[in-house]
């Protein structure tokens, strides 16, 4: 019961990710311009409205180190996403195989 | 909702960042009460911050057609308090800023204020409602993780909006085109950090139920979405 409603949850959570993919479509270019990117990131989104709203504001500071590429960048991402699940199924395979032997045991605990 | 480096002004900087550090003293002296109070909750303390640190590096596509990342903020605060994910957040938003050129060190201070405490905060206050008014526990971990994500993006909206006001309509003009980046890309995304959390929660109840024991949490019924 409880791992059908998992299972849904986890479904939703991947079709959540894949029907925007589906379901956006490319807005027209203007006639000699580039093609429109798609997914970009919200917060270029944003950076560029600060240039529409604020067009002679002037970013005070630079980030002290940039990835050398994108590649680089994705390195990054995926290696921070790769120490936060590497911990959680640490923790929980531990869990998991606790509880197992504790249940395994249990029996011969209640009856010495 | 990483603001960029330098694209706050300094006083705005300054202004955040200062808004930003009681929370921080507040959140470590939180965590090392509770870790001399309960040694054995540190694993669970990784697990909250390794939560935020997945969550936070998955930038999906949204229905709006940019891509945007889920927090991770609402399963700490839940665990440990709201204040507690003040540090886990600054540590998050520093890998970023220092490695990745994503969000920045002027603009910590904002990006603290908004995903490390704005979110954790009303993650707590609605986890605290929904259970007062009896709803089930799953329901209110969704709606916690669900409405923190969603108002950590708010706060973004509103923290550009006020320091890039329109020029005819002013801080509402300026907050509605923020918010439409920012908020409305967020929703299916914030659904998505809702039912992982859920997802994340049943897990822990069901094989560290001792460790959530003494929480303050009310999953003797166990969590069920």
């Amino acid at each position: 019961m409880s791992s059908t409603k998992n299972l849904a949850m986890w479904l939703a959570v991947v079709a959540l990710a894949v029907v925007p993919l589906w379901v956006v479509e490319r807005p027209e270019a203007a006639p000699g311009a580039e093609a429109v990117k798609l997914f970009g990131g919200a917060d270029d989104k944003a950076r560029d409205m600060i240039g529409t709203i604020a067009p002679e504001y002037e970013p005070w500071f630079e980030p002290l180190m940039e990835p050398a590429s994108d590649e680089i960048a994705s390195l990054l991402f995926a290696l921070q996403a790769a120490l936060g699940a590497g911990f959680i199924g640490y923790f929980l395979g531990g869990a998991v195989m606790r509880e197992r032997l504790r249940r395994e045991r249990s029996p011969s605990d209640t009856t010495p | 909702m990483h603001i960029m480096e330098g694209f706050l002004p300094v006083e705005h900087a300054i202004g955040w960042t200062a808004a930003s550090l009681p929370f921080l003293a507040w959140g470590v002296a939180s965590i090392k009460k509770q870790i001399v109070e309960a040694p054995e909750r540190r694993m669970l303390l990784g697990v909250g911050a390794a939560f935020a640190f997945v969550l936070s590096a998955l930038k999906l596509p949204s229905v709006t057609g940019s891509c945007s990342h889920p927090t991770g903020t609402g399963l700490g605060a839940l665990l440990f308090g709201p204040a507690a994910m003040a540090p886990l957040g600054l540590v998050v938003l520093l890998f970023q800023a220092v490695l990745l050129a994503h969000g920045g060190l002027t603009t910590l201070g904002a990006n603290v204020f908004s995903m490390a405490v704005v979110g954790p905060f009303v993650a707590w206050a609605v986890y605290r409602a929904v259970s007062a008014l009896r709803g089930s526990s799953g329901l209110a971990v969704f709606l916690a993780a669900t409405l923190g994500d969603l108002a950590t993006y708010v706060v973004t909206s509103v923290q550009l909006a006020w320091a890039f006001p329109d020029p005819i309509t002013g801080f509402l003009g300026s907050f509605a085109k923020f918010a439409g980046i920012f908020a409305l890309t967020q929703v299916p995304l914030a659904i998505s950090e809702g039912l992982l959390t859920v997802l994340i929660f049943n897990a822990l109840a069901r094989f560290n139920p001792q460790e959530l024991r003494g929480l303050g949490l009310n999953i003797g019924a166990g969590v069920q979405a």
